[in-house]
């Protein structure tokens, strides 16, 4: 007679604590929200990487052989709005921040748990009117919506989109709120403002900007919306109005809505690179004001986007310097960063790799700004392909990769269980390959003279576009192969246990993955942020006692 | 308990003035846009300063913010200034296009 083995039960966690659909959907826990998340920012990821590829395939040849010019605005148009607002804009802040903003802080959950669902339901309604516009034909006027061409002579669904980023803007700042009071309410007893890890320091200035800019694109889409619809003048010269006017209140948001994507990536780099360089962050001050001054001046800077319409020559020249200003903030974290590494015990694991390739990424990224930064040499490169390849290498080489470093650092924390280590360097390898070889050729592209949002370009410049349609496959190779091992090891992984990568924050302390309510008590800090001694000290203690 | 001793009950007769005051505001906004005022700039600034008070009619009583802590008040003070150096520098723009004597620069 043998005797069957009883199952080994899982220890009770927010992934098994309830069950079906409806568990899932009328959520409170900012656990499970923040998965909501990602399944449906991961689908507009997919969505606009579609047109991405289309964008990349007709570019492949000088002639429009794919699509023809409308189909092709509408295209570039659909990947930038939905990569924006629908991706980059959410993703770490909704599904990173979400998730471990509590977790860091030893809360039990954000301090509106049923706000936090509705900025979920509003981030879905607004994507339910991005995808009936994608469906219905979609809007051409670039995701910048430019007036009068937007409000009163483009066929599109102007309004519709419009309306998508006009209702996701809310969503955005229902998430600010929340992270603003949680951080300033909910700290576990000892943990003091400078113990908060960088990552908290970066979602509050984050959430600074979510609150103070969103509004604003509100209210500027809603006046298009007017304009178009009631042919009330607010921008078109033809109603009385002045187009310059939509773009100032366009780029107040617009420009710090890249801080709002890359200050939530800086916040992950900084815990990524202390962690697997074992050593507390070099200038851990700095770098937490500087997420700060990144914040404020980020919001000071937007007439650099201006420089070639009638703006004043005398605001640019304002702008222009203040630009510069807001390079100093990020030089620090570079800085920061390096010096971090400098001496530490660097582990080359994927997360790591990912994260030093944000480093070098983001740096040229941030360097080619400043060349669009200055008055005279903008004048020549604005609207050129050197303005594409200088934003993807913030917001995909840095937003992105950042995004892709965390996803790997805390996926052990969420889902409990380890991924394929081997497969996650390679990956990490051809992202940071795939990414040179698809947007360094648009740099020389620009600087020849090659204008964005054109689908027909003379011969002499195939070999770039060629060059940079080849990247993009092998980039899209390098975000396929972690979609296929990441959804593998949910069941196939090796658990994980609570911290495998000996990192300091209060999130590892609970188990992978946390319960509901995140911690067994609530924790008492007493030590510095990123005290690695006192974490060998424990270590070494239950090594002692096993 | 100090959260519910600092927790102030608004009598319901001050709503009621609160409204009162924005539906007769709403009128003379009405009304003023029918007046010449003797040029366009001032229709403007009459409407506008209308309706920044009317707006602060909203945010002191209806949004609680006069009895608010002052950390909401000063919440609500760096959104005011952040729509300062909104319009403020939009302003540096417009006030200088002409200074070159060209037009748009």
């Amino acid at each position: 007679m043998t005797t069957a083995t009883p199952p080994v039960k899982e220890p009770k966690n927010y992934l098994n604590a309830e069950h079906g659909l409806r568990s899932w959907l009328l959520t409170q826990d900012h656990k499970r929200i923040a998965i909501l998340y990602l399944i449906a920012v991961s689908a507009f990821f997919v969505v606009g990487g579609l047109m991405a590829v289309l964008i990349r395939l007709e570019l492949a040849t000088p002639a429009g052989d794919l699509m023809d010019s409308n189909t092709y605005n509408k295209v570039f148009t659909m990947h930038g709005v939905i990569m924006i607002f629908f991706f980059l804009i959410p993703s770490i802040p909704a599904i990173l921040g979400n998730f471990l903003l509590p977790l860091m802080i030893g809360a039990k959950d954000l301090a509106f748990p049923r706000i936090n669902l509705i900025s979920w339901y509003v981030y879905m309604l607004g994507g339910t009117f991005g995808v009936i516009v994608l469906l219905s034909g979609g809007v051409d006027t670039g995701w910048t919506f430019y007036t009068p061409f937007s409000s009163s002579y483009s066929n599109g669904y102007v309004v519709l989109t419009a309306l998508a980023a006009f209702i996701n803007g809310f969503s955005s700042i229902l998430t600010g709120l929340n992270f603003i009071v949680t951080v300033h309410r909910m700290r576990a007893p000892g943990l003091t403002w400078f113990r908060l890890p960088l990552f908290v320091w970066a979602h509050y200035s984050t959430s600074v900007i979510m609150i103070l800019g969103t509004p604003v694109i509100a209210v500027t889409l809603f006046l298009l919306m007017l304009e178009r619809g009631l042919h009330i003048g607010f921008f078109d010269p033809a109603y009385g109005g002045d187009p310059v006017l939509f773009q100032h209140l366009f780029w107040f948001y617009s420009h710090p809505a890249v801080y709002i994507m890359i200050l939530p990536s800086m916040g992950v780099i900084s815990e990524v690179i202390s962690t697997f360089s074992s050593k507390k962050p070099f200038g851990y001050t700095f770098i937490a004001f500087s997420s700060v001054a990144i914040a404020v001046f980020g919001f000071l800077v937007w007439g650099h986007h201006l420089y070639v319409s009638s703006q004043s020559a005398y605001a640019g020249m304002v702008f222009s310097i203040l630009s510069y200003i807001v390079a100093i903030p990020s030089a620090i974290k570079v800085f920061n960063w390096a010096a971090t590494m400098y001496k530490g015990s660097v582990r080359l694991e994927a997360p790591m790799l990912y994260a030093i390739g944000f480093i070098g990424l983001f740096t040229v990224g941030g360097l080619t700004g400043l060349f669009l930064a200055a008055m005279g040499l903008d004048v020549h490169l604005t609207d050129t392909y050197f303005v594409i390849a200088h934003f993807h290498y913030v917001m995909v080489g840095g937003a992105i990769m950042g995004y892709q470093a965390g996803i790997h650092f805390w996926w052990p924390k969420i889902v409990g269980r380890m991924y394929p280590r081997a497969w996650a360097t390679v990956a990490a390898i051809l992202t940071f390959v795939g990414f040179n070889l698809t947007f360094f050729p648009q740099f020389i592209l620009g600087y020849l003279g090659m204008p964005r949002r054109y689908h027909v370009y003379p011969p002499e410049f195939q070999v770039f576009n060629v060059l940079s349609s080849a990247g993009a496959s092998v980039l899209g190779l390098g975000y396929l192969i972690p979609a296929i091992y990441l959804i593998w090891s949910i069941k196939n992984g090796e658990p994980a246990g609570a911290n495998p990568w000996g990192a300091t924050g209060l999130e590892w302390q609970t188990s992978s993955p946390p319960p509901t309510e995140n911690f067994e008590v609530t924790p008492v800090v007493t030590t510095e942020a990123y005290d690695y001694t006192a974490l060998t000290l424990t270590t070494q203690e239950v090594t002692h006692v096993g | 308990m100090a959260a519910h001793e600092e927790h102030h009950v608004v009598p319901k007769s001050v709503y009621f003035a609160v409204f009162t005051a924005l539906i007769v505001l709403t009128w003379v906004t009405a009304w003023i846009s029918t007046k010449d005022l003797g040029s366009s700039s001032l229709n403007v600034a009459v409407a506008l300063s209308i309706a920044v008070f009317k707006a602060s009619l909203v945010v002191l009583f209806f949004m609680h913010v006069k009895y608010g802590t002052k950390l909401t008040k000063m919440i609500v003070g760096i959104g005011i200034v952040w729509l300062l150096m909104l319009l403020f520098i939009v302003m540096i723009d417009f006030w200088t296009r002409t200074w070159m004597g060209v037009a748009g620069r």
